[in-house]
């Protein structure tokens, strides 16, 4: 049995009392927009707030996250006035001053009591009689002054209590901190150290290799490329501990009283890194018009003069891509690092160096903050410094 | 001095053969174009020539010498490709000046050469462009440059103007015939699908098919006196007409071919009848289809002043001593 559906009346995409910029937004335009701009958030909110809560201020951020950086928080405090011995007499009359803050100069107090059930009993300015004689005025600075007629003889400072604000407050002490005292800096250096090379190194031998296999003719080219091919698929874990016993062995052989050098850092990245450059190298060069590496032969170049002249710079966003791609990987690794270098404290890098502030000052979260921020700025710096590489069009005009 | 000579040069890829048994002259200074249908092995030769392809049988001798097997740089020659293949990071001067500074040219003088080719193909305002910022008849034009600069014995050409449109085309077309007087002692080897620039341009034609060479000779041989029915096919626009069966038997052939500027519109005794099925009016000539019953339409050129009714009957005959006899194998019948 079958049924006759009548045709639905379709329906106008744009009805004339809608603006001209919805006319265009379907469901599905505006559900990839929708999670495009989810993606976003999830990207950038936590790396705003890694950002924001690192440079707060420590008190601050103790208490309150990163979201309230910009409103004035209230805190309660206490502290407790000196004793008779630190009175000054002025014109027959006894004082004692000071500042309920001591040094601390970015709070304000708002009120203050003598009692800690009533912090906020008396507004700053205003003053309050004591029991031990005399009266006690506080200023909205802190600064506080108890005068009296008669000498003061107690022996035990009075507390007083207060309710103060703090306003919002920026710094890079943290960082200064982070960098020099918690010898971040030094890790921080130790991480270029091992990246810079380790990045280098895997795509200058990429390049050239994957010129030949893509551009020469030669016995075996295929099977070579099948066989980085397959390496692609080798996962790290199972090859590092051979491969260090080997580097080891090695290292013995040449007298070395060490194997835990960076230069064995350097050939474990270069090792790992290079299938995966040389294939996309590769792909990338063979993919270039073949007419233009003609027209340079006929031209007169030899093959070393073909690869720097026409296929590097031509190939510039495909190195561009794997050096970010190597240099995340280098940066963020630890496992590498930890069996290439060991946990001696002069060539730890930074992911060494934070795994071991997590243990060390887990609760310190200033110097956490600041010394994830240090972590994932560099790589935000190289990803920036050479996006403007991933451009197409860069054979725009050579063919048709 | 530039003297091309192919002896029984033959090309193939595995079991595939591309060229076979290619046996040609080209003197110094001429202008040879191939021509072909599509997959003949037209730039399979040209490339051939240029070395860029091996060589798999025979000998190319470049003013006397084998060459087989000397790079493509050392045979004196340059090649203008069908897809311009310009070096696209490098501004228009030093796609110019590539080969020029491989070959260790002083600064000035590159610049001098450089700045001469521009001169003559009108380039010299866009010597600081890339590739990218320019149109398809000057990237074209750069491409010509890249190979004048270098004053090379032999020019190859790969059907450079197919990716021009038609004004552009006709434009580059005379360039090419200007640089070639301009240049007589360069030999050019041409390779195109186009009728015109091959009947225009050559000083000589040679016609290929399946890797074979069918025919060569002055373009006036090649329409005069076709060596074979595919040759008398390929030159000449609108294509000779072929019949088979009576009209040609009494011709005494197999196949009787006559140009449709060799028939003529009449009702004389022997005119063969139609029905008129199309026409097309370039202004100077019409040109009518007719259907006379065999697979393609006979193509007749009339007067562009004349119109014909579409279906109304017509008869033709050819011009006397205009027609080409063919007997079974394709080859033509003297006398
Ligand atoms: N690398 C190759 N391997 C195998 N066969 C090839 C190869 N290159 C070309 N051929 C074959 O050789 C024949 C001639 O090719 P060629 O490019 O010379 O043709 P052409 O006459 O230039 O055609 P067109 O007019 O379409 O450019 C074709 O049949 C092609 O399939
Ligand atoms: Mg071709």
């Amino acid at each position: 049995m079958t049924t006759a559906v009548e045709q639905a009346p379709a329906i106008p995409r744009a009805s004339t009392g809608r603006p001209s910029w919805l006319a265009g937004l379907t469901l599905g335009r505006a559900l990839t927009h929708l999670a495009l701009l989810v993606l976003v958030l999830i990207w950038t909110l936590p790396t705003a707030g890694l950002l924001i809560s690192s440079l707060r201020d420590k008190d601050q951020l103790a208490v309150s996250g990163w979201w309230t950086a910009l409103t004035t928080s209230e805190t309660q405090g206490v502290t407790r006035i000196g004793t008779a011995e630190a009175q000054v007499e002025e014109g027959g009359r006894y004082f004692i001053r000071g500042n309920v803050f001591g040094t601390d100069t970015n709070k304000t107090v708002t009120a203050f009591g003598l009692s800690n059930a009533a912090p906020g009993a008396e507004p700053a300015g205003g003053s309050v009689e004591m029991t031990d004689g005399g009266a006690i005025t506080v200023q909205a600075d802190g600064a506080f002054e108890w005068a009296s007629d008669a000498p003061f003889a107690h022996t035990r400072g009075p507390r007083i209590f207060y309710v103060s604000a703090i306003a919002p407050r920026f710094t890079i002490d943290n960082y200064i901190e982070v960098l020099t005292a918690s010898g971040v800096g030094r890790s921080f250096i130790n991480s270029f150290t091992v990246t810079i090379p380790a990045t280098i190194i895997p795509i200058l031998i990429a390049a050239f290799a994957a010129y030949a296999l893509a551009w020469m003719r030669f016995p075996f080219r295929g099977l070579i490329v099948a066989l980085v091919v397959g390496l692609l698929v080798v996962p790290l874990q199972m090859s590092l501990i051979p491969l260090l016993s080997l580097y080891n062995d090695i290292a013995k052989l040449f007298g070395a009283t060490d194997g835990k050098t960076y230069l064995g850092v350097w050939l474990a990245h270069t090792a790992f890194g290079l299938p995966l450059a040389i294939y996309l190298l590769r792909n990338y060069m063979a993919g270039l018009p073949r007419e233009i590496m003609e027209s340079a032969r006929i031209d007169g170049a030899s093959h070393f003069k073909i690869f720097t002249t026409m296929v590097l710079p031509l190939s510039f966003p495909a190195l561009a891509s794997f050096s970010i791609f190597q240099f995340l990987w280098v940066w963020n690794d630890l496992l590498v690092a930890m069996v290439f270098l060991g946990a001696q404290q002069d060539k730890l890098v930074l992911t060494g160096k934070l795994v071991s502030l997590l243990g060390s000052r887990g609760n310190n979260w200033e110097i956490l903050t600041a010394g994830a921020f240090v972590t994932i700025v560099v790589p935000l710096i190289v990803f920036f410094a050479l996006q403007r590489y991933f451009v197409r069009g860069l054979l725009a005009g050579s063919v048709k | 001095m530039s003297h091309l000579k192919l002896t029984d040069v033959s090309k193939d890829y595995g079991h595939v053969q591309v060229l076979k048994h290619i046996n040609l002259d080209i003197v110094s200074g001429e202008f040879m174009v191939f021509v072909g249908p599509s997959g003949s092995g037209k730039s399979t030769l040209l490339r051939t020539i240029a070395g860029l392809e091996t060589i798999t049988g025979g000998t190319l001798e470049i003013d006397g010498e084998v060459v087989n097997h000397r790079a493509p740089s050392k045979r004196g020659i340059a090649m203008v490709f069908q897809s311009y293949a310009l070096y696209p990071h490098m501004n228009v001067f030093d796609n110019m000046a590539y080969a020029l500074k491989i070959a260790n040219e002083s600064k000035d003088e590159i610049k001098r050469k450089v700045e001469a080719a521009a001169e003559t193909l009108q380039l010299s305002k866009y010597l600081k462009r890339l590739p990218g910022q320019l149109s398809g008849g000057q990237r074209q034009r750069v491409a010509i440059g890249r190979a004048i600069v270098r004053d090379p014995k032999v020019f190859l050409f790969d059907e450079p103007l197919s990716n021009l449109d038609a004004a552009l085309r006709v434009a580059t077309r005379l360039q090419i015939a200007k640089l070639h007087q301009e240049m007589s002692k360069s030999t050019m080897i041409y390779v195109t699908h186009d009728q015109v620039e091959a009947m225009t341009l050559a000083d000589r034609i040679c016609v290929l098919r399946d890797g074979m060479l069918e025919q060569v000779g002055t373009p006036m041989e090649l329409y005069e006196n076709p060596q074979s029915l595919f040759v008398a096919g390929f030159i000449g626009s609108p294509k000779m007409n072929f019949f088979n069966g009576a009209i040609a038997g009494k011709y005494g052939a197999e196949t009787l071919g006559v140009r449709p500027e060799h028939l003529e519109i009449s009702d004389r005794e022997g005119s063969w009848s139609g029905k008129v099925i199309h026409q097309e009016n370039l202004g100077s000539d019409n040109f009518i289809y007719i259907d006379m019953g065999g697979e393609e339409p006979v193509v007749v050129r009339a007067d562009g002043a004349s119109h014909y009714t579409t279906g109304a009957p017509i008869s033709i005959a050819p011009m006397a001593n205009k027609t080409y006899r063919f007997d079974k194998a394709g080859k033509p019948i003297k006398g």
